[in-house]
């Protein structure tokens, strides 16, 4: 057995979530509150020091436990009308290859390898494209389709055209 | 929507900081008063330009899990569904897309176990199959939109 790199141990990165980290993630689940001193708010909410409140929120940054901390635009709203998931199939020993290079790309979003349900569900690769209207993302789909040339055995673009629920992540 | 919010969308999709006066910080880069960037982020959030601000959380490393599934809707059937699956607290979003495969959501729960529940309680309640689509494996997740 090979030694492991420093810093890949797993199971030492694996975040331990306490009482008090649970009180601040459920009192941060509606935002950040809106006041010149948003950390002592938190603070004084859940009972603890503003220090404590920030020493937590940079450990939990630190393990990924929190993505950002930041805005989330409603991209309808910023004009981004034409969201297309498009979705490849393409052969199973490359899809890391491709979401790599995919992924890269700057006008793809997200890009995830996913399971196919056969016969229905061709696809194993997911990429987001949002654009202005659908000439743009119909140009940018032509790129990903060159970009994987014969191993594009097939993909689609799926429009959204509703939003039909979108809340924040609920826990407690 | 003007210039200075225009900035402040594109610089709050970046590291909101961690410190005393993290709204003044941000004010300061971006030549406004503290006051004048806390009343614009109110107003960003009270119009839907942003639908949220403040820390992300990543679902799994809180111990609960996240996928995607899809469904196949007919277009007569699909407000009944939409609701029933909207109901679900476990949904956190729900889009309508033009396919075949017409509805796509996202569950979010506290344990793993749970995911597979939800599913199986979708299915009977509406009568529809669920297809699992959970992430094998994440390439990039930069969702960031300049404007």
């Amino acid at each position: 057995m090979s030694m492991p790199a420093p810093g890949v141990y797993i199971e030492e990165l694996e975040p331990v979530l306490d009482a008090v980290d649970r009180r601040l993630i459920v009192a941060t689940q509606e935002g950040l509150p809106r006041v010149p001193q948003p950390y002592h708010a938190l603070a004084a909410q859940i009972g603890v020091s503003a220090a404590e409140v920030m020493a937590r929120l940079r450990r939990m940054l630190e393990t990924g436990v929190i993505r950002r901390i930041g805005a989330v635009p409603n991209h309808y709203a910023l004009g981004f009308r034409a969201n297309g998931m498009t979705v490849w199939n393409v052969p199973d020993g490359r899809v890391r290859e491709f979401g790599q290079k995919i992924g890269a790309l700057d006008f793809v979003s997200h890009c995830y390898h996913r399971p196919r349900h056969l016969p229905d569900w061709p696809y194993n690769l997911f990429a987001m494209v949002h654009g202005r209207d659908r000439a743009e993302v119909e140009a940018k789909v032509a790129r990903i389709a060159e970009l994987l040339g014969e191993a594009d055995r097939g993909h689609a673009v799926l429009y959204s055209t509703r939003i039909l629920k979108k809340t924040g992540l609920r826990i407690g | 929507m003007d210039a200075v919010d225009r900035a402040i969308v594109n610089d709050l999709q970046g590291g909101f900081p961690i410190s005393e006066h993290p709204y003044a910080e941000v004010a300061t880069r971006l030549g406004l008063s503290e006051d004048e960037l806390l009343r614009r982020i109110d107003a960003l959030l009270e119009n839907g330009t942003l639908t949220r601000f403040g820390p992300m959380y990543h679902a799994e490393r809180l111990g609960g899990a996240l996928t995607l599934a899809a469904m196949k809707i007919p277009a007569a059937d699909f407000e009944r569904v939409t609701q029933i699956v909207n109901a679900f607290p476990e949904v956190a979003h729900n889009y309508a897309r033009e396919h075949e495969f017409s509805m796509w959501f996202v569950l979010a729960t506290e344990t793993p176990e749970r995911i597979g529940e939800v599913i199986a309680e979708i299915e009977r309640a509406t009568g529809y199959r669920v297809y699992n689509l959970p992430k094998l494996e994440e390439f990039y997740v930069g969702l960031r939109f300049e404007v």
